[in-house]
């Protein structure tokens, strides 16, 4: 393997184990907000408890979200210093800009949050997790419209021999980049729901803190449908959006090979990349994909064989991911519906069959999102910046193929093993369940002062 | 031109503000194995650092995202060129954050003390080879138009390594004096103690590192051409005997502030020294990457320069406000009261 395609399985590896803490970070910390606050504006201590115990594991999830991200900081220089030097100009800013104004908010005030209980007053202690949200989020916001950029270059020219930008507006107002920071964000927000649905299921099954899990997974249950629809709704956009601009990979997406109006959507497909068309064809809806990309029955949708062959993103990955990302999202929709109907009142308690679904289907929204990224980077192949960089210019050149077999192969260990660490950290404390032990919990909330 | 001479500050003060901070994370984490007697001691000096560790950190990443956005080339090429030792300090960094975050959740001795070999080796890599990194960048990589000719083992070149130790002493000391300052009774007077020690030792360091560089380095040149900047690595002498005269006197938080500014003062005689270069060549100055050759765009340094004017000053406020908050000695009983401390 050469520099170009281990640097390339380095930065998935690396960035795919980041993207498994970054959403319930996204998620979680907003359910933590709103838990902190009911608290306090209502004085009810089961929602105190509520704070401590998810925030526990929302601390254990944390950690690896934070430490996972510097490499990725820093790996754009190592890995794709071509990349770097040619874009910087642009790149550099909105990644600057995160630290400066979502990374330093996020890992003061969390640090206030978690050590701070008896020092501030209680709505002192309940912003300062509203901060951590809003942190998390406009992090979210900064990196999404850096990849944004790679994903449809805006406002720059090629001047000395680079990218340079002219229109900071026109980077901010990147519809292609707005639309992945929503995305992504609500996705996070249904990885979290469904987080706390699965791990309060799990303990309803078993009849362990009734009331403290039944108003967990209710108040998730209603976050999660209306992520779930957010993310659905944002996620048509987004579609539509890519095949303007990305033709190549929506024709990827949709395995179209010949450009064709008034296109029709296939439920069954299977591609044969050698042939360069479907051998299976089935349960079709006539115009419907034509729809879906422009939102009109009879627009033209473009074939992969309007590309060159060194133009096509790999098809099979970026057509599996994309259904099944979007057919999970269609399911999220049913579940949380369904969470909503039956946590209200107290029948939750009783739909032991639900209740068990639910719990199997807590990774299925880390599997979606992991998906998503899969349908986003390697669609976007062969280009680093879409019709601007290929891949294989944007590499190091100072590097060689075994400084890249030690660096991969020392990341994969080191997050395996640190993987292990949090599952098995995480499962404790899930496990454990809340302190029951009011005056320990209260002691450490300090009174209003 | 005003513009990446600015930026060349701004980068100076980023690094010079996460070594100041950072640096007493370290320090403090490398003495805790040895300066505890017993768990709810070394409990104790993790919590010293805590509630701050995190958004001292994140000034690494704002340096490194500034030098990213203001000079790319530079980005690229130090970090591409100086990839196995970068590539150590991440996985130090790593395995630190981990440490503090996991120890106390285990239950089991062997557990607490294999997150306590985490936290040493995660902090005291990262300053050895920072160090490392900025000796060999303060003497010049061996690069030319073809690219990188040095390897990670090239780098261990003997003025290399002695600012290696030199960072490692600065933080030491950084670390001993917060701890002296942040607890209590015996455990603050043992780490007083040890200040002592480490003072001369640091003391030796410095006084080799100034006299080597004259020699390994051409840093001086700057400060022949205009001597008055010489009162900076005076101030950073003069900040180190203070660190001492205030620590005999029993001040530790003096100490630790004259600590803070010795740190200060030594990277801006770096930087001072390499101005106009970012990442000199030491085969041929013509391939020297400058604040010139290497910056972003007029445009962008505009776009840049207001955000960190603006924010900045706001990240500094709620820092220092978080950080008198928590500015009490950690006792015993904080931690034994406390389910959330390490
Ligand atoms: C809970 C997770 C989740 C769910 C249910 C969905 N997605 Fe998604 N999707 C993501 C999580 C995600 C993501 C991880 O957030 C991605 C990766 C990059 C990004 O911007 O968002 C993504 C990317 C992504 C992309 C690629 C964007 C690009 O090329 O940059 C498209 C077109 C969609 N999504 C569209 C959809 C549609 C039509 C869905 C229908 C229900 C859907 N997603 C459900
Ligand atoms: C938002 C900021 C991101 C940027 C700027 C970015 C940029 C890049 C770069 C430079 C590469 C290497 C070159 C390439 O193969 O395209 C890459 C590949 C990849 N990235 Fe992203 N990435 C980002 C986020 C993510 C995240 C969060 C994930 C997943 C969790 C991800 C998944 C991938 C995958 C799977 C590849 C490999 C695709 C391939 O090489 O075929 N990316 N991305
Ligand atoms: C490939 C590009 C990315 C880079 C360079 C990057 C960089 C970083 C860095 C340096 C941290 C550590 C911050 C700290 O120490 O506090 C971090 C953490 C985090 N990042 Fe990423 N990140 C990337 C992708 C993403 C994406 C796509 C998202 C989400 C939408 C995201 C959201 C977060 C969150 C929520 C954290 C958690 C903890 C924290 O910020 O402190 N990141 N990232």
């Amino acid at each position: 393997m050469d520099v170009v395609t281990l640097s390339r399985l380095q930065f998935a590896v690396t960035s795919m184990f980041h993207f498994i803490f970054v959403p319930l970070t996204l998620g979680l910390s907003l359910l933590l907000a709103y838990m902190e606050s009911k608290y306090v504006s209502t004085g009810d201590v089961v929602w105190l408890r509520m704070t401590k115990f998810w925030g526990k594991l929302f601390l254990i999830n944390f950690t690896l979200g934070v430490v996972t991200g510097i490499t990725l900081e820093f790996q754009f220089g190592m890995n794709w210093a071509e990349y770097s030097r040619y874009v910087g100009d642009i790149f550099g800013a909105p990644l600057a800009i995160e630290s400066t104004v979502a990374f330093f908010l996020e890992s003061s005030f969390i640090g206030l949050w978690v050590f701070g209980w008896n020092k501030v007053s209680r709505k002192v202690h309940a912003l300062s997790i509203w901060l951590v949200a809003l942190a998390t989020n406009l992090s979210g916001l900064w990196i999404l419209l850096a990849n944004g950029w790679m994903q449809h270059p805006v406002g720059y020219v090629i001047r000395n021999g680079r990218a340079e930008m002219t229109d900071f507006m026109a980077l901010l107002s990147n519809p292609y980049g707005l639309l992945k920071f929503f995305h992504t964000i609500f996705s996070g927000y249904v990885v979290a729901a469904f987080f706390v649905m699965g791990i309060s299921a799990w303990h309803l099954l078993r009849k362990a803190n009734q009331d403290f899990f039944r108003r967990s997974f209710r108040v998730a249950a209603t976050f999660g449908l209306v992520s779930a629809l957010l993310v659905f709704l944002v996620g048509d956009f987004h579609a539509a959006n890519v095949a303007g601009t990305q033709p190549a990979k929506f024709a990827a997406m949709e395995a179209v090979w010949e450009t064709k109006e008034a296109a029709p959507y296939h439920f069954m497909l299977i591609p044969d990349v050698e042939k360069e068309r479907n051998t299976v064809e089935a349960i079709s809806v006539p115009k419907l994909l034509s729809f879906l990309a422009f939102h009109d029955g009879n627009a033209v949708v473009r074939g992969l064989k309007e590309f060159p062959k060194g133009d096509r993103p790999p098809v099979l990955p970026v057509l599996a991911g994309f259904r099944g990302m979007a057919g999970l999202g269609m399911l999220f929709m049913l579940l949380t519906f369904m969470a909503v109907i039956l946590s209200r009142k107290e029948r939750i308690d009783r739909s032991r069959f639900f209740l068990r679904i639910m719990l199997y289907a807590l990774p299925l929204p880390y599997i979606a999102t992991q998906l998503g990224w899969i349908v986003a980077e390697v669609g976007r192949q062969p280009w680093i910046v879409y019709n601007v960089l290929r891949t294989a210019d944007g590499v190091s050149r100072s590097i060689s193929v075994p400084q890249v077999i030690a660096s991969l192969t020392g990341f994969t260990l080191l997050y395996g093993l640190l993987a292990l660490v949090d599952l098995y950290l995480l499962v404790k404390f899930a496990r454990k369940g809340p302190d029951n032990d009011l005056s320990s919990i209260v002691r450490t909330a300090r009174q209003e002062v | 031109m005003e513009y990446q001479i600015l930026w060349f500050v701004l980068w100076g003060l980023l690094w010079a503000i996460y070594f100041m901070l950072d640096g007493f994370d370290f320090g403090t984490g490398m003495l805790q194995r040895f300066l505890a007697r017993d768990n709810t001691e070394k409990r104790i000096i993790i919590n010293t650092i805590g509630p701050v560790w995190d958004g001292n950190e994140v000034w690494l990443i704002t340096a490194g995202g500034a030098t990213f956005a203001a000079f790319p080339t530079t980005y690229a090429l130090m970090f591409s060129y100086l990839y196995s030792a970068l590539l150590i300090i991440l996985f130090a960094l790593i395995i630190r954050g981990v440490a503090f975050e996991f120890r106390g959740k285990g239950g089991s001795t062997l557990w607490e003390q294999s997150w306590d070999a985490a936290i040493f080796f995660g902090s005291f890599i990262p300053p050895l080879l920072f160090g490392v990194a900025f000796g060999n960048i303060f003497q010049g990589l061996p690069m030319d138009g073809s690219g990188y000719h040095g390897t990670l083992l090239s780098l261990l070149n003997p003025y290399g390594i002695l600012t290696g130790v030199l960072f490692v002493l600065l933080f030491l000391q950084h670390g001993v004096l917060w701890l002296a300052m942040k607890t209590h009774g015996e455990l603050s007077l043992r780490a007083a103690r040890l200040s002592v020690r480490v003072w001369s030792g640091l003391l030796a360091a410095a006084v080799l590192f100034l006299i080597y560089t004259a020699f390994a380095t051409a840093l001086y040149r700057n400060f022949m051409d205009v001597p008055v900047w010489f009162a900076v690595p005076a101030a950073a002498v003069a900040s180190l005997l203070a660190v001492r005269i205030f620590s005999s006197a029993g001040s530790y938080s003096r100490a630790f502030f004259a600590s803070c500014s010795t740190i200060v003062m030594v990277i801006f005689t770096g930087i001072i020294g390499l101005y106009p270069n970012l990442l000199p060549s030491s085969i041929d100055p013509a391939y020297s990457l400058t604040i010139f050759n290497s910056s972003s765009s007029i445009y962008t340094l505009k776009i840049m320069t207001a955000v960190v004017l603006l924010f900045v000053p706001v990240v500094i406020g709620y820092q220092i406000w978080i950080y008198r908050i928590f500015r009490a000695k950690v006792t015993p009983r904080d931690i034994e009261s406390s389910p959330e401390a390490y």
